[in-house]
């Protein structure tokens, strides 16, 4: 790999040139100390959600679904408008972590490790919601192929199966590249670390002892799993649009759906990276690692990729009157003016209409703003998921079965759960595990690499 | 209670975690500042001819691999043989479960295609191909977990882990002599030369830590805990409530005694007066075969009526006439041995007669009306005939 030091001067990584062992400290700092205050406070919040949602998933499992707002016009509501919301947070930390790695963009090591730990926990999050939407969540192992009592197969031709795979194989990969990169970092902690805490980084770090002979393999392996987490990302969304696209309903049944799905998931994943961010490196003083450079270039991914999600929003509704199917023309006409226009327009504006103002250089590098507009692309994006779901099963094709979605107190909690679970997860991550990539940060820090004089 | 449990966690948690080490020297470390200086000295290694030796950084130090002429990684040849793996699974696992073992009809769709089994062949591609290579690294080419390794804990590794370079001389080395490694280490520019000993307790000799009965009893453990706790589930759990739902379902079985009809049973007879959907009553029901004579065959002789019939007869005669009509019965002593068909008597019969047998049954043989369907009954008696046929050949059946 040949080292580009002209780019370096260009984005310092770790400006206020700081020496590894200063590194060191910062990174591991929310590890080693105790928890402060403002964590406390933010576990209590995200836990008390977490609480709040499991009662509605005990009253769910015992009860049913009936306790949902689906009914059987619309038989996909919340359950499923979750689930891919936060499959596509997920897409992000594997945006960051791989393709951005093949590109060589060395900004990403930074947020990398902080971003993959969201897809994991944003992939577990999203799993829950299909399982407990099957009602029986006790029989999901049949959506497995395996020798069963009934001598029946899956069905492979079926979309919702390819997604069982997707969906698992995305987490599995994401959780591997996740840990194989933790390992040097976890050594590090071991060799700073007594007593329990020591004992328990020891086992973790595998007894990794940072040799070049291991480096050799490492790195390579690391290229391999990021190469093939490539098109694994874009995949997972793919196959997710594929529930939809491979539907004949009007609104699902187009073949837009994978590259606007995709694009939709990079940009929800981006929105939800950026707001976690702006926060943590507020909480424990990290500005000079997470740098605004590093959220102004989120902001620049934020600002094309909503633009990808706005063409998409516009080709649709060409495509509807393109197409002269009357009931595809409904169905969008009915979309932006009918009963779930206020869920239209706040899709539309939050993801289309308000990242447009990342064109300036201003609001790019202004932390509050920044972070009002992300969490307005996090709202956006859910609605999004909304639209796609609810609107276009509401209108059913005999007007006898037109009806609307209510949300049950159920539906609310669960989704709130979700956060909270989600949030969680965050939290303790950030408190037992380095959030920052320690040794590849060193790695791109100034002066890190030898300057070549004696051997190529 | 909550006091003892803090004390005690006081305790393990300050217990001295420091190994006790050997006389045995296993290894020499020195540390370098920079990546320029331990480059220099790598290069410096090899050319004096050290063989055993590794240099540990906090980060990969690229060009370290040519400066200490490591040979090309073979990771990622692994990842494509099991990523190939992947794929040829993934095809035959779909191809014969769903083209082959369980042919399902969907939309009228082929059993078996290539695109709709691409997404689960590409999924598993990754699976595999991923897995093997994270897992093969580590412990094919890396060799870990390997915790108890001498270098742990010693100032050395601890430095090389945060800012230090570290280069470290095993004691293997053919070219190993202590006064001259440490001079060595000393002229290439190495710092805090560091002598590293063996632990007491080798435990880096059991190079393979599975094969340690603690580990194997382990394993022996937690597969007998799996499995029983598996047929537990299987055999008794998911026969509780609220498991058993699909069986102990509100409805009525056959053969059931019910306490809701009057008469008993839960079987219901057909309403008076009524006959089913396609039913044909038949004439001669409950009479003797004399008076049936005049019935003819309707069906064409040709081999489609002959390969059904063969097939009805297989099924609902053979049990006790044999496949041959022979008499020569799958249930023998089990019922009364039935005659066989290739008597004069029954070879005289007209089709009528036959027929009349399977309709309306002959004292122990019982009616098979209601299996066999009118025109079923009909291609047996043709194919009955053929069998006498075949056994009572005649010169000009063989041209
Ligand atoms: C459960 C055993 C059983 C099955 C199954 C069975 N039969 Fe019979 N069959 C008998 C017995 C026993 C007799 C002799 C009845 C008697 O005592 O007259 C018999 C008699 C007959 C006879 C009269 C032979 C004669 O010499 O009187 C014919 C023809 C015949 N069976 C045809 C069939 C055909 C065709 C089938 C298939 C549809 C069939 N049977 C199925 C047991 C069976």
């Amino acid at each position: 790999m040949s080292f580009d030091s002209t780019y370096t001067r260009e984005l310092p990584l770790v400006p206020e040139r700081s020496s590894f062992k200063e590194i060191d400290d910062v990174i591991f700092r929310p590890v080693e100390e105790a928890p402060t205050r403002k964590w406390f406070i933010a576990i209590t919040i995200s836990s008390l959600a977490l609480m709040i949602g499991a009662v509605a998933l005990a009253n769910t499992f015992y009860f049913g679904i009936g306790t949902w707002g689906n009914n059987s016009t619309v038989g996909w509501g919340f359950g499923i408008v979750n689930f891919v919301f936060w499959i596509g947070i997920g897409h992000a930390g594997t945006l960051i972590s791989a393709i951005l790695y093949l590109f060589r963009q060395r900004w990403r090591t930074g947020i990398a490790r902080f971003a993959e730990a969201m897809t994991i926990f944003a992939v577990i999050t999203a799993g829950i919601f299909p399982v407990i939407h099957t009602g029986r969540p006790w029989l999901a192992a049949y959506l497995i192929p395996y020798p069963n009592q009934n001598s029946i197969w899956v069905n492979f031709n079926s979309p919702l199966l390819w997604d069982v795979f997707a969906v698992s194989t995305y987490f599995t990969i994401s959780f591997v590249f996740w840990s194989v990169g933790l390992i040097p970092d976890i050594a590090a902690m071991r060799d700073r670390a007594s007593g329990i805490k020591k004992r328990i980084y020891t086992v973790l770090s595998l007894g990794w002892r940072n040799s070049n002979r291991h480096w050799q393999h490492y790195e390579r392996a690391y290229l391999i799993l990021a190469g093939l987490s490539t098109p694994l990302v874009l995949s997972v969304h793919t196959i997710v649009s594929f529930d939809f696209a491979v539907a004949i309903l009007p609104g699902w049944h187009t073949t837009i759906f994978p590259p606007y799905f995709v694009a939709g998931a990079i940009f929800s994943g981006f929105g939800m990276v950026a707001t976690v961010l702006i926060i943590l490196r507020k909480v424990y003083d990290m500005e000079h690692i997470i740098t605004l450079d590093h959220l102004e270039k989120m902001c620049k991914i934020l600002l094309a990729t909503g633009s990808m999600v706005g063409y998409a929003y516009c080709m649709e509704f060409f495509m509807a009157w393109y197409s002269g199917y009357i009931f595809e023309q409904f169905v969008f006409i009915n979309r932006a003016f009918g009963p779930y226009a206020w869920a239209y327009w706040t899709m539309f504006s939050c993801n289309v209409i308000f990242p447009q103002l990342f064109w300036f250089k201003k609001i790019r590098r202004n932390i509050p703003i920044m972070m009002l507009l992300v969490i307005l692309v996090n709202v956006g994006m859910w609605f999004e998921r909304f639209v796609i779901v609810v609107t276009s099963l509401h209108r059913d094709f005999l007007p006898s079965s037109w009806a609307m979605f209510y949300p049950t107190w159920t539906d609310l909690a669960l989704l709130l759960g979700s956060f909270g679970f989600f949030f969680t997860c965050v939290l303790l991550f950030v408190k037992v595990l380095p959030s920052i990539s320690l040794a590849e940060l060193k790695a791109v820090t100034e002066n890190a690499q030898p300057t070549h004089k004696h051997h190529h | 209670m909550i006091g003892k449990i803090k004390n005690k966690l006081k305790e393990v948690n300050n217990r001295n975690l420091e190994q006790k080490r050997s006389d045995e020297l296993y290894a020499i470390g020195a540390l370098f500042d920079t990546p320029d200086e331990i480059m220099d000295a790598a290069g410096k290694t090899t050319e004096a001819g050290y063989e055993e030796f590794d240099v540990n950084t906090p980060y990969p130090v690229h060009g370290m691999d040519q400066a200490m002429k490591l040979k090309n990684t073979m990771v990622g040849k692994t990842t494509f043989i099991f990523g190939f793996l992947g794929t040829t699974a993934a095809l035959l696992m779909i191809g014969w479960m769903s083209g082959i073992d369980y042919q399902n009809i969907i939309g009228g769709k082929p059993f078996f295609a290539i695109p709709p089994a691409i997404p689960i062949t590409f999924e598993l591609t990754v699976l595999l191909g991923g897995l093997a290579t994270a897992g093969l690294m580590l412990t094919l080419f890396n060799r870990l977990p390997w915790i108890n390794n001498p270098l742990h804990d010693t100032n050395y590794i601890k430095q090389t882990a945060s800012d230090k370079f570290g280069l470290v001389i095993y004691a293997k080395d053919k070219n190993f002599n202590i006064a001259t490694v440490e001079g060595f280490l000393q002229s290439i520019g190495g710092k805090s030369i560091e002598k590293i000993n063996f632990f007491e307790v080798r435990e880096d000799r059991v190079r393979t830590p599975i094969f340690d009965f603690k580990f194997i009893a382990l394993l022996a453990v937690v597969t007998v805990v799996t499995a029983v706790t598996a047929y537990g589930i299987l055999r008794y759990v998911l026969f509780l409530p609220p498991f058993d739902f699909m069986w102990k379902q509100e409805k009525v079985l056959p053969q059931e005694k019910s306490t809701f009809f009057a008469d008993g049973f839960s079987m219901r007879p057909p309403v008076e007066g009524t006959v089913s959907r396609g039913y044909i009553p038949y004439e001669y029901q409950g009479l003797p075969d004399s008076v049936v004579t005049l019935l003819a065959n309707p069906l064409p002789i040709n081999a489609e009526v002959l390969a059904k019939g063969k097939q009805r007869f297989n099924t609902y005669c053979s049990p006790c006439h044999g496949y041959y009509g022979e008499g020569d019965s799958r249930l023998r002593g089990q019922f009364p041995n039935p005659p066989s068909l290739h008597t004069d008597k029954v070879r005289q019969w007209a089709d009528g007669n036959i027929y009349h047998v399977i309709t309306n049954g002959q004292n122990v043989m019982s009616s098979y009306a209601k299996q066999i369907s009118r025109d079923d009954r009909w291609a047996i008696v043709h194919y009955i005939r053929a069998l006498q046929r075949a056994l009572n050949a005649k010169d000009e059946d063989l041209n």
